[in-house]
């Protein structure tokens, strides 16, 4: 008899919580509508459209970085879509409260879900959340047709770099 | 032979102020141990002693030590089932607890030092199975699981007959995980100081008396505060074990030193050791050789004062002194001796290449060390208390006849 | 080899490639005083992996000029992040300047020592998690998001090649991630090298007029480097090993 309360007790405990987890996404998708009660992450510095529609990114974006880390470290494969410094390029903002407002830093934009739904994440151990411009980007962009041109490419790429560290450097 | 039932053994009363200011003490202890690496984690190894060329430093010593006192532990358990030394039977239970309590304080340690100990979850779920050290990761997980059977089938009476075939197995698992221990070492071909398959056996010969010096200590300690009855039979058969295990682990210290002084390719490493290492030199014979080994070797054997329990102990914590002496040698003298990149130059560089490297350890990594040997004994004195572990006399006539007889157990 | 082709007629013949090479390169080289090697370090398009078909390597020119190691050593340091600590017993080096000098006859060389990208990596043997890698053009990395700062590849390395991050590190390059407790070395600069450029010691040695390091494709017989070492006997750090390095050195 005992056994049997205390199951039900802890099945009420259970649909309770169901219930206000429920709650949760649903605040989650009012977000966009202003509402104060989920997180509510800035909108992007620049674009308009994301790699994959929003609701996509907000539940598979862990999976999609993992998954092209790999890739992209031990295989080698560069230039896939889902790409984190892609992610700081875009979702970095800039804030008053963080070196005075002169840098663009995508801390914040990820810590608004994080804090809220209490998940660590461990990108920026290691991964600057700092956007640095597009310059040394685009040096290190693949090129979409990479066949017999490697090269030429190479030179071209790299009297490219030459030229503007020589620029930046004073030099003519 | 005295009949060792279920009844015999029996929890120690652990109600006085004694045992709770000890049990106190310990708990202080392996918590500065937590503290001090919660600091090194937080701050970076840059606190520690630790650098690019001595990677590995004290924390490693402690964890070594304890991972193969752990394995040595259990051979008294063995000694009984598998070798039939019945004299033993009664030291089974707390072999058992000693070698998981041992092994949990190593783990303990060198889980802790690690750059990243969050990710020990990485380390349980990505593996290299080419790494020695992903082997260990399963014969260290698989140790606990396979003596905890053993300790099962010894406290189970329905199970008692099952003790043998479990306690075979334990001693297979410990010497695959001894080995491998060693083998972390002996695997490494780069560094003149290591790079030996003597390793393993030697580890396997150090376990043997790191294990027992440590169990001597502990009965001795235990039966004399909870005014237990311990016979001079048992006694000085552990002594004579000890003293052979002593003389096994010094004579493969000997040979490894032997053949590497027959290599030309090692000499500039054995020099430094046996030779102009300085405090590696100095802590080599006087530590490791003089007061870990020949010293504790007449205290034992030497038939004026072998017979006193205070030489017995003395010589178990001698043996303790020049094993912790003799890891710290392997693991932090193997680094100090630099890499021989290029034989038969002068090497400099601003990485010390070619020079002797400087380590000196730092409080957190100690306190860190401590820390795993205080858990260690926290789970022994906690597991004495809630456990049938501990025989209630280990008399002469409790502990049956032995089979081995010596002059003085006549 | 060398007893078949004198130095003298080798060096000519690298002149000669350096001509060659920079005419193709076209008249913006010139130009600009840049002298770029392209050939072989392509840029790997979009989406396909390293390939085994590649095996970078170096070759190392002991008897250059010795200004031309800082000058490599600082454009590493630029490009990747490290340096600038108080610490040089715990601060990471990814490549530094060795000096040896024999002992009999009193000869001395200094020359550059980074981590060798063996073909038979004793750091990716030992590696516990497989965080240490060797990719499949015969590029050695760690993987930091699975490194859990054992440093056991840093006990098996020969060259002392890898350094350990004991500190904090702030404001990494985006393509340089670096943290705290895990292990690091030499990348032999993979993401130029993916890009099609050269590894940035090479590439500042090269802007400088010099050619103290070669980098290319060991697997390309027409590749400058291969051409190079087939042309010298070149030593490779502790050869004895077994270990295969992919780095090169002329003159030691």
């Amino acid at each position: 008899m005992r056994m049997l309360r205390s199951i039900l007790s802890i099945a009420v405990m259970a649909s309770a919580l169901m219930l206000a987890a429920g709650n949760v996404s649903a605040a989650e998708d009012t977000n966009a509508l202003g509402s104060n009660l989920g997180p509510n992450p800035a909108k992007a510095f620049k674009g308009e459209q994301c790699v994959e529609p929003v609701d996509v990114m907000r539940r598979e974006h862990m999976n999609m970085l993992k998954h092209q880390r790999d890739e992209t470290l031990r295989e080698g494969i560069r230039g896939n879509k889902y790409s984190l410094t892609e992610c700081v390029e875009c979702h970095a903002t800039k804030s008053p409260e963080i070196a005075g407002g002169n840098i663009r830093t995508v801390k914040p934009f990820c810590a608004e879900c994080h804090k809220f739904a209490a998940v660590k994440i461990d990108c920026f151990e290691c991964h600057t959340g700092t956007a640095t411009g597009t310059r040394m980007r685009n040096l290190l962009k693949p090129k979409e047709s990479g066949k017999n041109e490697h090269s030429e490419n190479a030179i071209t790429v790299g009297m490219l770099e030459n030229f503007l560290d020589n620029k930046a450097e004073g030099k003519k | 032979m005295a009949g060792i039932d279920i009844n015999t053994y029996k929890e120690v009363d652990g109600n006085g102020t004694d045992y709770l200011s000890l049990i106190g003490w310990l708990g202080v202890f392996a918590a500065a141990g937590v503290g001090a690496a919660f600091y090194m984690e937080t701050q970076g190894h840059v606190v520690t002693g630790m650098s690019n060329q001595i990677v590995w430093g004290v924390p490693h010593v402690f964890a070594v030590f304890l991972i193969i006192a752990a394995s040595g532990a259990l051979n008294v358990a063995s000694m009984s089932s598998v070798f039939g030394k019945n004299i033993y039977k009664p030291l089974g239970r707390l072999s058992a607890i000693m070698a998981l309590s041992l092994l949990a304080g190593g783990l303990m340690v060198l889980v802790l030092d690690l750059g990243r100990p969050d990710r020990i979850d990485v380390a349980m779920l990505e593996q290299n199975f080419k790494s020695i050290f992903a082997w260990n990761i399963y014969l260290y997980s698989g140790f606990f699981v396979v003596v905890i059977v053993y300790l099962w089938m010894m406290m189970e009476r329905r199970f008692n007959k099952y003790s043998k075939i479990a306690g075979t197995f334990a001693f297979i698992w410990r010497i695959s995980l001894t080995t491998g221990t060693g083998s972390i070492f002996g695997f490494l071909m780069a560094r003149p100081g290591y790079d030996a398959a003597i390793m393993a056996p030697l580890f396997i010969a150090m376990s043997f008396a790191l294990g027992l010096a440590i169990k001597i200590l502990f009965i001795t300690s235990t039966y004399r505060v909870t005014e237990r009855a311990l016979g001079d039979k048992l006694l000085f058969q552990m002594r004579n074990l000890l003293g052979i295990f002593i003389a096994a682990a010094l004579y493969f210290t000997v040979v490894q030193h032997l053949t590497n002084l027959y290599a030309a390719e090692h000499m500039g490493v054995e020099r430094f050791i046996l030779l102009d290492g300085g405090i590696y030199t100095m802590a080599f014979w006087l530590g490791q050789i003089v007061l870990g080994s020949l010293v504790p070797m007449v205290l034992l054997f030497h038939p004026a004062i072998n017979r006193s329990c205070q030489s017995i102990n003395a010589a178990s914590m001698l043996v303790i002194l020049g094993g912790l002496v003799q890891v710290y040698i392997i693991i932090v003298g193997g680094q100090a001796y630099p890499l021989e990149m290029f034989p038969g130059f002068e090497v400099s560089s601003t990485f010390f290449d070619g020079s002797v490297h400087s380590y000196t350890p730092s409080l957190p990594e100690i306190v860190l060390g401590l820390g795993g040997v205080a858990t260690a004994l926290l789970i022994m004195a906690l597991a004495v208390k809630f456990l049938p572990i501990l025989p209630l006399s280990l008399s002469d006539a409790a502990v049956g006849p032995a089979n081995i007889t010596t002059k003085e157990d006549e | 080899m060398t007893k078949t082709t004198p130095t003298a007629l080798a060096d000519e013949k690298i002149d000669t490639e350096r001509r060659r090479l920079l005419a193709a390169g076209g008249a913006v080289a010139v130009a600009t005083g840049i002298i770029l090697y392209g050939a072989g370090a392509g840029a790997r398009p979009k989406g396909q992996p390293a390939s085994s078909a590649q095996r970078w390597g170096m070759l190392i020119d002991t008897n250059a000029d010795p200004s031309d190691w800082d000058t490599a050593i600082s454009a590493c340091k630029r490009e990747q992040g490290w340096g600038g600590g108080n610490n040089p017993a715990t601060d990471p080096q990814w490549i530094r300047k060795v000096s040896i000098k024999n002992k009999s006859t009193g000869a001395q060389a200094t020359f550059p020592v980074m981590c060798q990208h063996c073909a038979n990596p004793p750091c990716v043997d030992v590696c516990p998690t497989g965080a240490s890698i060797k990719r499949a053009d015969g590029i050695v990395l760690v993987d930091k998001h699975i490194c859990i700062g054992c440093r056991y590849c840093m006990m098996a390395c020969p060259y002392s090649a890898r350094s350990f991050v004991h500190e904090p590190v702030h404001n990494q390059k985006p393509h340089m991630p670096r943290g705290m407790g895990t292990v690091e070395s030499c990348t032999m600069c993979v993401h130029r090298v993916d890009a099609g450029l050269l590894p940035a010691c090479v590439n500042a040695l090269n802007k400088k007029g010099s050619k103290a390091i070669i980098f290319g494709d060991l697997n390309n017989p027409d590749s400058e480097i291969s051409r190079a070492v087939s042309a010298h006997v070149t030593r490779r750090i502790r050869e004895d090993l077994g270990v295969e390095p992919g780095v090169h050195y002329k003159g030691i």
